[in-house]
């Protein structure tokens, strides 16, 4: 390694970047871009979910019940269809998600002190908010059979739970989703921005002009590094500005930290994208490949949305092989649990080695020799 | 230092296909050489194994007294090199592309401005610096490229096909520079299909196919042909050319301007025969002579000598 040499081709790289708007667009546009529109989008909180509701007994008892829906915050009522036979209308054109039909016996039977059963119908179509739906009108039934119960009978419930949700005490999915979100859009912008660089050296001819200079492989990769090291330093910490702004997201943990383990992260995606720049030589079929091997591993396999403890192993022992899944973990431990070098040293371990693999392979893989 | 370059039975295979075929020659130091032949005839392959983007197959090289091989480095920091597509960042600045490659040769601070200063006069460049390379007429940018391949000073510059492409007033300028190179000692190995080019270097090797056919200079070449040649003149000379390719007694045709050289086995018969064939086809000659041959015709003789066709 020559410094003097190094130094040069970084410098040039940084000129290069300077003048080349797509690379700008790249580094500085996409990842805030990127970082609003998931940020905004992907969300599993449910409120206000629209519900209809046929009171077929039409007394206190049945208003109370209603109003039980109503205050919990959870169900919008929107609709009060006076025909059962309405009721597949509404959830045809999807204006209500969850139907309740309060039969006219309610109120004798409950009277009575006998069972008495509430309709509830739930538009599976989406699944995952249905299932939120159920078990939310359960826990509300559940409250009120309760409370009945309790003030005819002036009983006290022998076992209550008290629950308490630690590291997201509202439950809010957007303090899961954002720090999560910064490792996968860097995954992605990492690879993509060196995969052009030395595909664009190939295709314009100035390679063989670099190969015949006395610059050595390992200084025409790290002079090359340096500058998008320092971008996706500056990228991640945009996003966590945002995260931190714009989001509300906390940010419990040592910020120093996360910019050591962001940099390690950094530099094995970064060489990856100049891996595979440097094996397929063409910038079109470099970004493909660097999208293609980033995007959906980061998305689905690293436990951003969907948890890896949850997969079958097959998919799990996957998992392992994604960069992006450390560095989730890293961010939502550092950003949610304030956790330290003491929980994170694993995945630090584990970024070492993707970082040291990447470098291998892009220096291997960059022949300046020309076949 | 010894020779410039001594090359050695030098070898490379792609595949199958045989680019180099076991070439050897030496370069003198302070020497113009030349290497002569068409498009796929093995010189830019050549160049590349005695620059080092190329590893041989087989045989060896010596470039400034270093082995290609193994002493890649040492070869490197000797050597210029500007090939025929020119390569430097059309995205810096002229200013830019020459702090890069200083860098890259380690030219040192207390040589840089000098160099720099040098670099712009000799490209015709002064008070351009901060003009985008790619913005510059084509044989600005050459000028530009062998500047940046020189700054270190290297004893030895490796030129492939430095003016294909460019304007004649501009390969003029270009060959101007190159004498002052060699005028300095630096010696200058050069490739160009362009034959008349062929004629300013001291010796040049003519390459075919992958081997060195011939190796002198330029004079000898031509002294060496033994075959007469002729220029026919005729209304119609590339149809004349069609006629006179398959004719008997001729050797090969050429188109030469307007004209037709033809080389001949015997000048007499020829100066007989070819008008009337000529007739035959319905074209009339207004002048056939014997002339002294050009270095396109020593190559045409020379691959007819080593019982070859060209390459392509």
């Amino acid at each position: 390694m020559n410094p003097t040499r190094l130094w040069a081709i970084a410098r040039k790289e940084a000129i290069q970047l300077r003048r080349d708007p797509r690379s700008l667009i790249m580094a500085f546009l996409l990842p805030v871009a990127l970082l609003l529109f998931f940020g905004y989008a992907i969300s599993y909180d449910v409120n206000n979910i629209e519900m209809a509701v046929v009171d077929e007994s039409g007394s206190e008892r049945s208003r109370a019940l209603v109003h039980a829906f109503e205050s919990s915050g959870y169900f919008d009522i929107v609709e009060y269809p006076a025909r059962y036979a309405d009721v597949d209308d509404l959830l045809q054109r999807a204006k209500v998600r969850v139907v309740m039909v309060i039969p006219p016996r309610f109120d004798r039977e409950l009277a009575a002190g006998r069972d008495a059963a509430v309709q509830l119908l739930l538009d599976g179509s989406d699944a995952n908010t249905a299932t939120i739906a159920q078990n939310y009108a359960a826990a509300i039934v559940i409250r009120y059979s309760s409370d009945v119960l309790l003030h005819a009978r002036r009983f006290v419930l022998p076992v209550e739970a008290e629950t308490r949700v630690w590291y997201n005490e509202t439950l809010e999915s957007r303090n899961m989703i954002v720090p999560g979100l910064v490792a996968v859009i860097m995954s992605i912008i990492a690879a993509m921005l060196t995969a052009l660089t030395i595909a664009r050296e190939w295709e314009r001819g100035t390679m063989e002009q670099l190969a015949a200079t006395p610059v050595h492989r390992l200084d025409v990769v790290i002079g090359k590094l340096l500058p998008y090291v320092g971008i996706g330093l500056f990228d991640v910490a945009l996003a966590i500005v945002a995260g931190l702004l714009i989001f509300g997201v906390p940010l419990r943990g040592n910020i120093l930290l996360l910019a050591g383990l962001t940099l390690l992260f950094l530099l094995g995606a970064l060489s990856f994208g100049m891996f595979i720049s440097a094996a397929v030589k063409s910038q079109v079929l470099a970004t493909q490949v660097a999208i293609q091997t980033t995007y959906l591993p980061a998305i689905l396999l690293s436990g951003f949305i969907f948890s890896i403890s949850t997969m079958p192993i097959a998919l799990r022992a996957v998992t392992y092989a994604v960069p992006a899944r450390y560095y989730v973990t890293v961010t939502k431990g550092i950003f949610l649990k304030g956790v330290g070098p003491e929980v994170l040293w694993v995945e630090a371990l584990a970024m070492i080695i993707f970082a040291a693999a990447g470098l291998t392979l892009a220096i291997r893989s960059f022949r300046k020799e020309l076949e | 230092m010894p020779e410039a370059v001594r090359v050695n039975e030098l070898t490379r295979k792609f595949g199958d296909f045989t680019a180099v075929d076991r070439v050897s020659f030496v370069v003198e130091r302070g020497e113009i050489f030349g290497f002569l032949g068409p498009n796929g005839a093995g010189k830019t392959t050549t160049i590349k194994m005695l620059t080092g983007l190329l590893r041989p197959t087989s045989g060896s090289a010596r470039v400034a007294g270093f082995d290609v091989g193994r002493e890649i480095d040492q070869v490197k920091l000797n050597i210029g090199y500007m090939s025929q597509l020119f390569s430097l960042y059309h995205d810096l600045t002229v200013l830019e592309n020459i702090q890069l490659f200083a860098g890259l040769y380690g030219v040192g601070n207390d040589r840089f401005a000098d160099r720099r200063d040098w670099v712009l006069e000799m490209a015709q460049l002064a008070g351009h610096q901060d003009r985008l390379t790619g913005e510059l007429p084509l044989g600005v940018k050459q000028r530009l490229a062998l500047g940046c391949a020189v700054l270190h000073e290297p004893p030895i510059l490796f030129l492939d096909e430095p003016t294909s492409g460019v304007d004649p007033i501009s390969r003029r300028n270009f060959w101007d520079l190159i004498y002052g190179f060699a005028a300095s000692g630096t010696t200058v190995f050069v490739s160009t299909h362009y034959m008349e080019e062929a004629e300013y270097c001291h010796r040049v090797a003519v390459m075919n196919r992958g081997r060195i056919i011939a190796l002198d200079r330029p004079r000898s070449l031509k002294a060496a042909i033994q075959e007469p040649v002729l220029e026919v003149t005729t209304a119609a000379a590339p149809r004349a050319l069609e006629v006179l390719r398959d004719a008997p007694g001729v050797i090969e045709v050429t188109m030469f301007g307007r004209a037709v050289h033809a080389m001949v086995e015997d000048q007499a018969a020829a100066e007989r025969q070819i008008p009337e064939i000529l007739a035959a086809a319905g074209h009339s000659v207004e002048s056939i002579r014997p002339i002294e041959p050009s270095l396109e015709d020593v190559f045409v003789s020379f691959v007819h000598r080593s019982g070859g066709t060209l390459a392509e």
